[in-house]
């Protein structure tokens, strides 16, 4: 069958959530299937053609979409379709289905990908099933799908009867992984049809933060919960998440006592992540935070209880007092590092 | 200013997530149900965008009649009218949500100056579907933004702020409009005696709109299977540290 898969790009390359849809979106489409995608961004940049000096040596999107299985790319210049607009991205794509014949049409359950897929499904009148976990074809139009609710603390298996089948791939579960081998990519520089009212809602973008680490792409990330007291609290935290690369995540109690901006939050109404670490200080564990932190590789705890629910999702734990445990892990990394 | 915020009443869960013998929902014996979080805070924003421009936040729910339990919760915070659209307590799809949400919307314009506003949370803390406030936007031809943690209303613009990788982006359109928020979006306020007082009398408006099949069938619910462990304690306070900087390093996290 033919899956089309939105793309989003993180940088100039393809996001960690859109290579995990596209392996969702591979599998489904089988061997012998057509994955075709569809991104929004210059062509020469995803090619690689147009170098930026001192950027680091990433592979350009397109090699790493052919490694992932696409055989189709359909590229929308800015010329065509200037920035973010929900509603004509999900126009781009509702032609896309009438020109690829496409089966099933997937994105990535971002705050883009959720959305423009939204959009779609309104534009269609067709059902879209949101952050799908797994899915396969039962029948004539008829898909078994498995999907998060509650963030992930509950999946429901449920019947999509439509055609094609629109969903959003949850960005936690299916781990990015790429094709066997990689596809021979055809590259096709999209001129999609809007109408009108299409761009009635379009971003306008804040570029200072392009290609940083955010809690969403962190490779570590240091937890503060209850625990650390007050706002004055984090700064041993914010200093070992930068020696580690990483950044500051808190619990739902820290933003709704303000100690910390909302942005933050790791949890069901947060951030979900997908460190390599999650270092939780001072949380207990509530299950609406550890939807948010479930997916993390290696969970390490450090509290004071050590009857706390967290040490029942935690690999590890310290049992002490964060304050005490935290400058003295800062101080035992910079006299290592001293020593090196 | 005339908003609308539609809020869900779902089951407030604790410790953990028990799914009922029959599969079909989340076990609430043991627990209360509230507003979702994201649309406590819709309420507040449509609370506090009255008081500066004047004019009546409502608020609505789809949901059995036990529901205008969270209506009364709306009414408590400042919101200054309630409409209970009621159901049978089957569960609704996305597509049957929207259709009478916008029902109410084109009823209310029909009797008299209709919503220029509507507010939802982004989504759903049960069902999460994402959806509904994009296909009531299309359905009024109205604009619609979603995941929005701030608006500014000036002469009948909308600047809405988002998150964007770890940034921000801003959409500009005209009301009427559609907005989905999300919690930090503003810190809702503690329900007021007065105002517990003025819920407790208000009279809720109630419609029994029709349900629908919405090709989205759920069969049953599960809790995921994960090994439930519990964590190997590396020691006690600063003792454990050389312990956990082994960890890290074994990790390949340490600079």
């Amino acid at each position: 069958m033919t899956v089309l898969c939105l793309v989003e790009l993180d940088g100039t390359g393809a996001a960690d959530a859109s290579l995990r849809a596209l392996t969702f979106a591979r599998s489904l489409a089988g061997s012998g299937g057509g994955l075709e995608a569809v991104v929004f961004g210059e062509a020469t940049a995803l090619t690689g053609g147009a170098g930026q000096g001192g950027a680091p040596a990433e592979a350009p999107a397109a090699e790493t979409l052919a490694a992932y299985g696409v055989t189709g790319l359909y590229v929308v210049e800015p010329g065509r379709v200037a920035g973010y607009a929900p509603a004509a991205w999900a126009r781009v794509l509702a032609g896309l289905i009438g020109l690829t014949g496409a089966d099933a049409v997937l994105a990535a359950g971002t705050d883009r990908g959720s959305e423009v897929m939204a959009h779609l499904g309104a534009l269609t009148g067709l059902p879209m099933a949101a952050n799908c976990v797994s899915a396969t074809l039962s029948g004539p139009a008829t898909w078994q799908i498995v999907r998060q609710r509650w963030a992930g603390l509950l999946l429901e298996d449920a019947l999509l009867e439509a055609s094609p089948a629109l969903a959003t791939v949850a960005t936690d579960t299916v781990a990015p992984t790429a094709a066997a081998t990689s596809a021979g990519l055809t590259i096709h520089a999209h001129q999609p049809e809007l109408e009108d009212g299409d761009l009635a809602v379009l971003a306008t973008e804040s570029a200072a933060q392009s290609g940083g680490v955010s809690l969403a792409n962190a490779r570590v990330v240091v937890g503060g919960g209850r625990g650390v007291g007050g706002p004055e609290g984090f700064a041993p935290l914010e200093e070992l998440a930068g020696l580690l690369g990483g950044v500051v995540g808190v619990s739902r109690v820290v933003t709704s006592e303000g100690w910390r901006p909302h942005k933050q939050q790791v949890g069901q109404t947060g951030t979900k992540i997908t460190p390599e670490l999650y270092l939780a200080c001072g949380i207990s564990g509530a299950i609406q935070h550890i939807a948010g932190c479930a997916s993390a590789k290696h969970i390490v705890a450090v509290n004071s209880d050590a009857g706390a629910p967290i040490l029942g999702h935690a690999e590890y734990a310290v049992i002490g007092d964060l304050h005490e445990v935290i400058p003295a892990l800062v101080a035992a990394i910079k006299a290592r590092g001293g020593s090196a | 200013m005339e908003i609308l915020v539609c809020v869900k009443r779902v089951p407030q869960v604790g410790g953990k997530i028990v799914v009922t013998g029959d599969g079909q929902d989340v076990d609430t014996r043991m627990s209360g149900f509230a507003m979702s979080p994201h649309e406590e805070c819709a309420v507040e924003e449509a609370v506090q965008i009255t008081e500066r421009l004047g004019g009546t936040a409502s608020v609505l729910t789809l949901g059995p009649p036990e529901a205008a339990e969270q209506l009364r919760d709306a009414l408590a915070l400042g919101a200054g009218r309630a409409v209970l659209l009621e159901t049978d307590g089957r569960e609704w799809g996305p597509i049957a949500t929207a259709d009478a949400i916008v029902a109410e919307a084109r009823r209310r314009a029909g009797a008299g100056p209709g919503y220029d506003l509507l507010l939802l949370g982004n989504e759903a803390a049960d069902t999460g579907d994402y959806q509904v406030g994009v296909r009531v936007a299309h359905a009024l031809g109205w604009p619609c933004a979603t995941g929005i943690k701030g608006i500014e209303i000036t002469d009948g613009t909308v600047r809405a702020r988002r998150e964007y990788r770890g940034a921000e982006e801003t959409f500009e359109f005209g009301l009427p409009a559609v907005i989905t928020v999300k919690e930090g979006i503003n810190l809702p306020r503690y329900p007021s005696l007065p105002g517990r007082l003025r819920a407790k009398r208000a009279v809720i408006e109630e419609y029994q709109p029709q349900w629908r099949p919405d090709g989205l069938r759920k069969e049953a619910l599960r809790v995921p299977e994960t090994e439930r462990k519990q964590a190997t304690v590396l020691g006690t306070g600063v003792d454990a540290v050389p312990a956990l900087l082994a960890l890290l390093d074994e990790l390949g996290v340490l600079p």
